[in-house]
């Protein structure tokens, strides 16, 4: 089947389908084995265990960043090619995101208080991190209140690309500004700085955290999908009693 | 496998994300299962999309 099929919504709902299972079953095993290294993982010779925080607290500030991302892409088919299914994508990816951003900082709350005396401080990094869940929970208001779809999906649409400004402060501010947090130490120049045998656990669960992020994204995708059915259905219902009256 | 004297942190941490990710998992799921029946139900009154509609 070409990718430009998956553009139609039945199509894509076909896809979604036979995909699904198959994904599921793909996060679970990365899942399982990922959860079995990270227990068997060393602890870090300054932090002790609490560097096992550290296998969820990276990939959910990942998959913040990777959402929001997606979200800007799916503003541009929104706002230059008017596609549904961008705006469906849009739409479904804010509430998953917010939610990793949500762990991420919860996460690294948690692991800040044990390292550095504190689980909060007013740092670059930390508050760009907050910044992001805030623009998140302005989209979802942004979606969940307007009147009409469309014109809050616009509007969605372009918070997504202003607040795609916030990426590279939140992906710099460790090297721009003077942080408690610390500096990139797993994609650098030069490599990363973290041991194999941390480092691979890692890899592991942020392939399953990824996976999973995709796996609720398509399922929310179809969620909006038939949601959307249901508007456009009882709309017709509502014109057809409106002409039995007249 | 132990946690040293900070494994209430570290618990935490593993069980927050649990949290929030399981109640992801069920909005979806739930959704998925209201947004089914609704649509069998407004089939049943013969309500049906134009694009599903025979000319």
């Amino acid at each position: 089947m070409p990718v430009i099929d998956l553009a139609n919504p039945t199509r894509f709902l076909n896809f979604v389908n036979r995909v699904l299972p198959w994904l599921i079953a793909a996060t679970l095993i990365l899942f399982v084995v990922g959860f079995y290294r990270v227990m068997n993982s060393p602890d870090d010779y300054q932090q002790g265990a609490t560097v096992k925080i550290m296998f969820l607290h990276v990939p959910a500030a990942w998959l913040g960043m990777f959402g929001w991302g997606l979200m800007s892409v799916a503003a541009l088919g929104t706002l230059v090619w008017r596609h549904p299914l961008a705006d469906v994508a849009g739409k479904a990816a804010a509430p998953i995101g917010a939610a990793f951003t949500l762990i991420c900082l919860i996460t690294g709350s948690l692991w800040g208080r044990p390292t550095w005396g504190t689980y909060w401080v007013w740092d670059a990094r930390l508050t760009s991190m907050l910044v992001l869940l805030l623009l998140y929970l302005g989209v979802l208001a942004l979606y969940w209140t307007a009147e009409e779809p469309g014109r809050g999906a616009r509007a969605a649409a372009v918070l997504s690309l202003v607040g795609a400004v916030n990426l590279p402060i939140i992906k710099f501010s460790v090297d721009w500004w003077n942080t408690l947090h610390q500096p990139a130490s797993v994609f650098r120049m030069g490599g990363s700085s973290i041991d194999p045998a941390l480092l691979t656990p890692l890899l592991i669960m942020t392939l399953a955290f990824t996976l999973l992020f995709l796996t609720l994204h398509l399922a929310v995708m179809r969620n909006e999908i038939l949601r959307r059915r249901v508007r456009s259905m009882r709309l017709l219902q509502a014109q057809k009693l409106a002409e039995a009256s007249a | 496998m132990s946690l040293g004297p900070h494994a209430d942190f570290i618990i935490a941490a593993y069980a927050v994300p649990m949290f929030v990710i399981a109640a992801l998992v069920a909005w979806v799921v739930l959704d998925y299962s209201a947004q089914r029946r609704i649509l069998g139900d407004l089939e049943e009154r013969g309500i049906t999309r134009r694009s599903t509609r025979k000319s």
